[in-house]
């Protein structure tokens, strides 16, 4: 659906990077941690919205995309001993390398083929991560030291540990993947992607060429991927393999799942639901899973398309 | 859509009262949400806050619920005491799922929700080396019970401590004497291929090597891996020894499966009781295992030899001659580990007590009165055995068990010495700023 106004869209956007940022000043100590986590994990479920969202490909493998920015990053300042900058960008680099060698051998599947094939990929990723334990440190991991997590700007240097620094850095990334994503899915671009994903032949008919377009879906979706897992390891401290675990190639999925598939905002939605579930019911009982499973139920009875999907079906059309 | 075609078309419904109701439950659930709970007290006479950082559930529930039961004896018994510093001291358990990212929001919340003075009782490595950045940021000490060699190595930072059990390389270390003396020269090593299985592949080599031994060959396997018989040719037949140290659910089918390999005549094994811990060693298919050595951090079933403190202390956690929970012969504990848990807390206790710790403004110098300590004598508060503790190292060394399978049961068959498990430094955490 065409809007001829991009303000709305533009002004909510808006809105809620300010709010966020507003937030940062008056949540308590352990929501501003927290959110800023929740924010650079909603980076994850953006990169993974865009491909299933948009394009409709459900992908079992986003886990190494993530965990290949977190490596890339981590590694190059533990072992090199680069800066953060740079180590953000090697792992940036990783993810898009990854998503294009993935997408190229991925992609002649389809439907439950590719959930399997990019599952499978993911399992790889994670065993070479723990046969590789002398440089990634396996399943127990690496401490990322936390001298090394400075941002030097030439006399200054911001340490990322710093919790307004951390949460600062969090919602940059953040603001910057949901613009993106934002002006991805108005462009001509996302519209093709929304076409493949309703009818890829029709959109072949069309004259578009859907495999080059889907393969630049997976280099997206797996570029802002690894963009959260490099901002994970660094702001944050920690790489080791279980983030490459086939539990975080599910999370981004349920996240995006509950916020709402082909929503902008969906997936910010989701991961906050997601997080504060687990942590206030934790806080109650250990058959919290329990809770959080009847609350995902719920959510399909009430809410099919996830929240803001259901939010745009209902009321708000103009949603993105 | 589903949602416009009957009993859930919400146009049909009550949309307001339900509206209202969510608003009501949200609000509800925030308001008594502890983190939005703001108040202050007076320090002297409020209890001091120990962050539980539990493994509730996922892989290492067994292993938490009886941290758990563990902690809270401990606790009772330092309250009924008299407290720390004359406060009472009160325990917050949140569960980290046993995943290292979890971990250290978990951490997160301790120090900036809960405000608690410590935060303890970590057991699994990845959870701990996960959670240890976000310690040391919030300078937060951090108390683990883990064995691993992560605290030691001073990979971490000057927060994270290990003052109540000793680490997998000291144990490994004071080994190797008893396996060259009375097992055999030649060892054949079965460890899961990942980092609990490579701190035995690359800790026993130079250990036995040292008492004119060695380890012949090297086998690891896989942690996918279900099966485990096709692994057992590569076993040399030389091999005097099978020293085999592998975890998990599959422990059940290798022990059954080498069983089924070797018959009755196999060589001798030795292998660490984490394989089974919480696991009753007379299930079925574990018979194979009659006659075989195992350490243990502390014994699981009663000795005769058993010091008063030894007794009290299982009595006060609720253990019986077998190491299961009394009452309940099928809970089978965690007891070669969770002593570890009594122990640090009686360790908390005493720097604490020598800082004269009287809140969180005060942690600096609790690290400093821990990094003081350098030993702690057998008896109620440490009822494993005497420790003693490298302040620069943040890690303690104690003795060992090496029990016998017989009749059913763990015999504790030989006692290492402290000096077996003592090695040279490999940093200094006392050079860390605070």
């Amino acid at each position: 659906m065409k809007d001829a106004s991009p303000a709305k869209p533009y002004a909510l956007h808006l809105g809620v990077i300010a709010l966020l940022f507003a937030l940062s000043f008056v949540l308590p100590d352990y929501h501003h941690g927290l959110l800023a986590r929740i924010m650079v994990l909603a980076v994850f479920a953006m990169g993974y919205n865009m491909l299933f969202g948009y394009v409709g490909l459900l992908s079992l493998g986003h886990a190494m995309f993530f965990a290949a920015g977190l490596y890339g990053a981590g590694l190059a300042v533990i072992h090199l001993g680069w800066s953060v900058p740079a180590a953000f960008a090697v792992g940036i680099l990783c993810g898009a390398v990854l998503s294009l060698v993935i997408g190229v051998l991925a992609l002649r599947t389809s439907g439950v083929a590719f959930m399997i094939v990019t599952m499978m990929f993911a399992q790889v990723f994670y065993l070479v991560m723990l046969y590789l334990a002398s440089w990634t440190g396996g399943d127990q991991g690496m401490v990322v030291p936390q001298p090394a997590r400075v941002l030097s700007f030439g006399a200054t240097s911001l340490e990322l540990t710093n919790p307004t620094v951390r949460y600062m850095s969090a919602l940059a990334l953040f603001s910057i993947v949901l613009l993106v994503t934002l002006a991805i899915v108005r462009s001509r671009y996302g519209r093709v992607l929304v076409a493949i994903r309703e009818n890829e032949e029709r959109t072949k008919m069309l004259g578009y060429d859907t495999f080059s377009n889907k393969l630049a879906a997976v280099v997206v979706s797996g570029t802002i991927c690894a963009a959260s897992g490099a901002a994970y390891a660094l702001l944050f401290g920690y790489v080791g393999s279980s983030f490459a675990s086939v539990q975080y190639s599910i999370l981004p999925l349920l996240w995006v799942l509950l916020g709402g598939a082909a929503t902008t905002l969906g997936p910010l939605v989701g991961t906050l639901f997601m997080y504060y579930v687990v942590d206030i019911t934790s806080g109650y009982t250990s058959a919290y899973l329990l809770i959080v499973g009847i609350a995902l139920i719920l959510l399909v009875l009430f809410f099919p398309k996830g929240i803001l999907g259901t939010i745009r079906h209902r009321w708000l059309g103009w949603l993105p | 859509m589903a949602d416009k075609n009957g009993f859930f078309d919400l146009s049909k419904t009550n949309l307001t009262r339900r509206t209202a109701l969510k608003g009501l439950a949200a609000g509800a659930g925030l308001a008594v949400a502890p983190g939005f709970v703001r108040y202050s007290q007076a320090q002297s006479s409020a209890p001091i806050k120990i962050g539980f950082q539990s493994h509730r559930t996922g892989i290492g529930a067994a292993y938490g619920r009886w941290y758990e039961k563990t902690t809270a004896a401990a606790i009772k018994a330092i309250n009924d005491a008299g407290g720390i510093n004359g406060r009472p001291v009160e325990v917050i358990i949140e569960d980290d799922g046993t995943d290292p990212g979890r971990g250290a929001e978990v951490v997160g919340k301790f120090a900036t929700q809960h405000k608690t003075d410590i935060v303890f009782g970590t057991l699994f490595s990845h959870v701990v080396i996960g959670s240890a950045p976000a310690a040391g940021e919030a300078k937060m000490p951090y108390f683990v019970v883990s064995e691993g060699h992560h605290v030691a190595s001073t990979k971490l930072n000057r927060y994270v401590f290990q003052p109540g059990i000793t680490d997998v390389k000291s144990q490994i270390q004071s080994m190797a004497p008893w396996i060259a003396a009375n097992a055999g020269k030649k060892v054949t090593q079965i460890f899961p291929d990942f980092a609990f299985g490579y701190d035995h592949r690359d800790y026993l080599p130079p250990a036995l090597k040292a008492q004119g031994a060695e380890v012949i060959a090297q086998i690891a396997i896989p942690p996918t891996e279900s099966s485990f018989t096709k692994y057992f040719p590569q076993i040399p037949a030389e091999t005097e020894v099978i020293y085999h140290v592998m975890v998990g659910p599959a422990v059940l089918t290798f022990v059954k499966e080498l069983g089924e390999f070797y018959g009755s005549n196999r060589p001798q094994l030795f292998g660490f009781i984490d394989s089974l811990e919480a696991t009753d060693i007379n299930s079925p298919g574990l018979e194979f295992l009659d006659g075989s050595h195992f350490w243990e951090g502390s014994p699981r079933y009663a000795q005769p030899d058993d010091s008063a403190a030894q007794k009290a202390y299982r009595a006060a956690v609720g253990i019986d001659d077998n190491g299961a929970a009394v009452g309940d012969p099928k809970d089978v504990s965690t007891a070669a580990h969770m002593f570890g848990c009594w122990e640090t807390l009686y360790v908390v206790k005493k720097a604490m007590e020598d800082a004269g710790y009287k809140g969180p403004e005060d942690r600096a110098k609790l690290v400093e009165a821990t990094e003081a300590l350098t030993e702690f004598a057998e008896g109620p508060e440490h009822p494993q055995g005497p420790k003693t503790f490298n302040g620069k190292i943040h890690q303690c060394f104690g003795i060992q068990n090496i029990s016998k399978v017989e009749g059913g049961r763990l015999n504790v068959v030989h006692k290492t010495k402290i000096e077996d498990g003592l090695y040279e430094p490999e940093g200094d955490y006392t050079t860390q700023p605070l």
